[in-house]
């Protein structure tokens, strides 16, 4: 079954922009980006959009649908009424390059501050091992595709421009959660998680989670835990006199 | 064409694309299409609700106690000036202070550094933001970093204090299972709605991040700790469910506060099991 849709697409780059409407074929079974493809492909040969799996999985085509940050290739056109206006636009967070593809080096700066894993002494037979209950917390984290949907939608620098001096964004707070919670990882990464990579910003809302296309807590698992870490470190007398009189051995 | 914003015309107000950054000038607060306003505003209303008929009661100091069941918002009872004996009574206070407030401040304190309510307030009355991918009215965000709201990470403190009337208020079910003389052997609508309150509230607490954390969640080494493991498991189900137990729980406690307050008026009478 086919049916023309209309599509309002935004086109221009850091000068400006603005929205212009479409009329698009779209076909049963299709997502945005088909449509968004069909669009590049019949009617506007210059529109500028990142994609490259198809399938979830690559994270690249990252954009707003109906103002609600999606992966356009996971974005069904059957959630939309036939004679519903789709709108796609650029994730607004990021400098905008081009139509729908964005500047996300903000996030591959603050990746790279990120002090990387630092491995405990081997055992005496040379080996690393950890038990699978240890590490399978983390591994919950590994799933991120680095879409950037999260760091969009987190209000914390999507509102306040200036915050990204200061706050690294929840996908890198669950990069430090990962760390801090690895069986073998020997840094102390809490005092930083608060200083240097504004965990105290967050104010645990929950926007991060409800966007992740990979269903990820990055809130419940990952935040909110790491909050509790630094709670332990900097605001908690009595986990801080545990550790000083040793009731609070290593964790 | 629809133009949402000349070309270089980026305004600077939050969200919405600035010209400095380099965003998409868009100049829409949000794009969304969907009633995102609802969720806030009933969050906004049930707890605006419930806190006008807590602090009332609060305050009434009248109609908490009726033989054998006390009202939740005043247990433990802990002035002389209680009516019935359901708690040791530890000091006399002055007659105008309701002994509700004494102890208010800890349920109150947990309900509000609690992390889900924390989402709850700062989206609906605060608008921080109101929805995801709505943009919040506010020039700066210094977020949790500052004087007053550095002071939600003492949650856990009012963890503790909230377990502690937890179990006083299974007391106050278990005292419910006597009749108005004080015999046993009493069952009546009101026990239930007791124990019920007292399940609620006993989830709630346990349901709690900072008790997800403080069972297990600061471990690394699972493995090396198998109790913890298994606690911090049973606990992460329940945590599952935090939102869930924070509003059933709000209400339970709203309600059998009501059940006793209506008892104590002579409004209703005690439905009797056996």
């Amino acid at each position: 079954m086919t049916y023309d849709a209309t599509f309002r697409v935004w086109r221009g780059d850091a000068s400006g922009g603005d929205l212009q409407t479409y009329t698009v074929p779209v076909n049963e079974g299709e997502v945005v980006l088909d449509v968004i493809h069909r669009l590049q492909a019949t009617q506007a040969g210059d529109l500028a959009v990142r994609w490259n799996c198809k399938a979830g999985k690559c994270g690249s085509c990252s954009a707003e649908v109906n103002g609600r940050p999606r992966l356009m290739c996971l974005t069904r056109m059957s959630t939309f009424a036939e004679d519903e206006t789709v709108t796609v636009t650029p994730m607004r967070t990021f400098p905008v390059i081009r139509d729908l593809v964005t500047d996300v080096s903000f996030n591959y700066a603050k990746a790279a501050q990120v002090p990387a894993f630092v491995p405990r002494p081997r055992d005496e037979d040379g080996n690393h091992r950890m038990q699978q209950v240890d590490v399978e917390r983390s591994q919950e984290f590994r799933k991120c595709i680095e879409c950037f949907l999260c760091q969009d939608t987190c209000h914390v620098v999507r509102d306040h421009e200036e915050n990204k001096q200061v706050f690294a964004g929840p996908r890198f707070l669950i990069r430090l959660a990962e760390l801090d919670m690895h069986p073998l990882d020997a840094q102390d990464r809490r005092a930083a998680a608060q200083e240097e990579f504004g965990l105290g910003y967050c104010n645990i809302t929950k926007c991060c989670t409800e966007v992740c296309p990979e269903g990820i807590h990055l809130t419940d698992n990952g935040i909110i835990p790491l909050k509790e870490r630094v709670v332990d470190r900097r605001y908690d007398p009595l986990t801080w006199l545990g550790s000083k009189i040793g009731r609070r051995p290593g964790r | 064409m629809t133009t949402t914003a000349p070309r270089g015309a980026g305004t600077a107000a939050p969200g919405r694309g600035t010209g400095d950054s380099g965003r998409a000038a868009i100049a829409a607060r949000t794009l969304r299409t969907d009633r995102w306003w609802v969720q806030p505003l009933i969050t906004a209303v049930a707890l605006v609700a419930f806190v006008v008929y807590a602090t009332f009661r609060a305050f009434q100091n009248a109609y908490y106690f009726a033989e054998p069941y006390i009202s939740p918002f005043y247990s433990p009872c802990l002035s002389t000036r209680c009516e019935g004996d359901t708690f040791p009574e530890l000091f006399t206070g002055p007659t105008w202070i309701s002994p509700a407030i004494y102890i208010l401040v800890f349920p109150l304190g947990i309900r509000l550094t609690c992390y889900y309510y924390r989402k709850a307030y700062y989206r609906s009355f605060w608008l921080s933001p109101p929805a995801c991918a709505v943009a919040e009215p506010h020039r700066g965000y210094s977020g949790e970093t500052r004087f007053p709201l550095v002071f939600q990470n003492v949650h856990r403190y009012f963890l503790y204090a909230a377990l502690v009337i937890n179990v006083v208020l299974f007391y106050d079910a278990v005292l419910a299972f006597r009749d108005e003389t004080g015999a046993w052997g009493h069952m009546g609508l009101g026990t239930l709605v007791l124990l019920v309150n007292a399940v609620l509230l006993f989830l709630y607490s346990l349901s709690c991040h900072s008790c997800r954390h403080i069972v297990g969640g600061r471990l690394n080494h699972f493995s090396r700790h198998p109790v913890r493991y298994r606690f911090w498991t049973f606990v992460s189900r329940l945590n599952a469910r935090h939102m869930q137990y924070a509003w059933v729980s709000m209400f339970s406690v709203a309600l059998a506060d009501l059940y006793v307050f209506l008892l104590a008026a002579d409004v209703i009478v005690d439905v009797r099991f056996f």
